[in-house]
């Protein structure tokens, strides 16, 4: 592959805690995991948490922070993970930089990461302000992370009128936390309301699942270790669909469930 | 869902909390999309009711001019029930304005 077809790829959401880092960690470990040369660079420079959802924060010695200063290589900053060897991350540098990081800064270092890589993913930080814009100043394309919540789609929404200004392109949506429960007794917004409100593709369906606490818990992104968890194979799944493979999406109204949901659902059709 | 909701919604009294969120959150992002403060859009408001008003009678009380969004396009909605038609030529501008539209809030002179 030449340098210029790598990809780079913003996971954004403008609201914090809807899994921008999660999906990073994970879908970078998809990825890799599926012989795409992977980077994933942490961009979320005040609070960084990438290393720690990778298991590998006790294995940084540079950081972004030192590779633009020029006092190490890339190669020494770049923290390659053990049991997934095409994957690398570049580990978010001091919080201090926040004071002086410009947008030519992150491009400076994506294009530092891009010939050695097939694709590279920024974890942006929450919020639309300049930590934000550095990021997205080095995207070509990006992934909304959004959850069925009204405050959460609301800031997916600031996020997408920003990134079109910008001209990134494609942006595809990944509903997160999805309760396929809640959503089959119309308690949570539907797929189609999500999608249809942010007029974005949808890349991914992840359902809520308790293994994605266990798995940060070690530091072992559930797409590593062959877990056949709901989210793991949602994961994998949005690794696939991002390479272009045509895999089908869930229908979470259509989920095995108990008798209540089952009435409640039943309510929903106008027989009265 | 606790069963007084479920009550309700067997009901009809209570519609589902998705289209309500559905509903609040449409509204929420033609604004924010827009950046229509809601100053201006009061004032669009009375000038479109007074234009409207010289040519024929409106229910004041039942009409609204509101954005609605659609595929992330923005759309200046307004619903304008008619009491009656005016007969002959429309009322001049002065005499529609100061007879029957009332500002919501005395607008800031400019």
């Amino acid at each position: 592959m030449t340098p210029s077809s790598t990809r780079t790829v913003l996971i954004c959401s403008g609201k914090g805690g809807v899994g921008k880092t999660t999906l990073t960690a994970n879908l970078g470990i998809a990825l890799a995991s599926q012989g795409v040369r992977t980077a994933v660079l942490d961009a979320d420079f005040g609070l960084r948490n990438l290393d720690l959802l990778l298991g590998l924060e006790n294995r940084i010695v540079y950081t972004a922070q030192e590779v633009l200063a020029g006092s190490c290589r890339l190669e020494q900053a770049m923290v390659k993970h053990k049991q997934e060897p095409n994957l690398a991350l570049l580990p978010a540098g001091n919080p201090r930089m926040l004071e002086w990081l410009q947008p030519e800064d992150m491009q400076k270092i994506v294009e530092l990461i891009k010939p050695h890589f097939d694709i590279v993913l920024i974890d942006a930080p929450a919020g639309i302000e300049g930590g934000f814009q550095n990021a997205a100043a080095a995207a070509e394309e990006a992934i909304v992370v959004t959850t069925p919540e009204v405050s959460a789609v609301r800031d997916a929404d600031r996020v997408i009128g920003l990134l079109n200004t910008r001209q990134v392109e494609p942006i595809q949506l990944v509903l997160n936390r999805v309760r396929p429960k809640m959503m089959a007794s119309q308690e949570m917004l539907g797929v189609t309301d999500v999608t249809d409100i942010l007029a974005l593709p949808l890349l991914g369906l992840v359902f809520e699942d308790e293994q994605v606490i266990v798995s940060t818990n070690r530091g072992e992104p559930l797409t590593l270790n062959g877990s056949q968890s709901p989210a793991a194979l949602a994961y994998r799944n949005v690794a696939r669909r991002l390479q272009g493979e045509e895999v089908p999406l869930p229908d979470p109204t259509k989920q095995r469930r108990g008798l209540r949901a089952t009435v409640r659902q039943l309510m929903q059709t106008k027989i009265f | 869902m606790p069963l007084r909701d479920l009550i309700d919604r067997l009901l009809g009294r209570q519609q589902a909390s998705a289209t309500t969120a559905k509903h609040r959150l449409q509204l929420v992002l033609a604004h924010d999309r827009s950046d229509l403060n809601p100053e201006l859009m009061e004032q669009m408001r009375r000038e479109i009711l007074e234009v409207v008003n010289r040519y024929v009678e409106l229910d004041l009380d039942g009409g609204a001019v509101s954005l609605e969004t659609e595929e992330r396009t923005t759309a200046l909605v307004a619903n304008l029930p008619i009491r009656r038609v005016r007969d002959g030529a429309p009322m001049p501008a002065s005499e529609a304005s100061s007879s029957e539209i009332k500002p919501v809030q005395e607008a800031p002179v400019s």
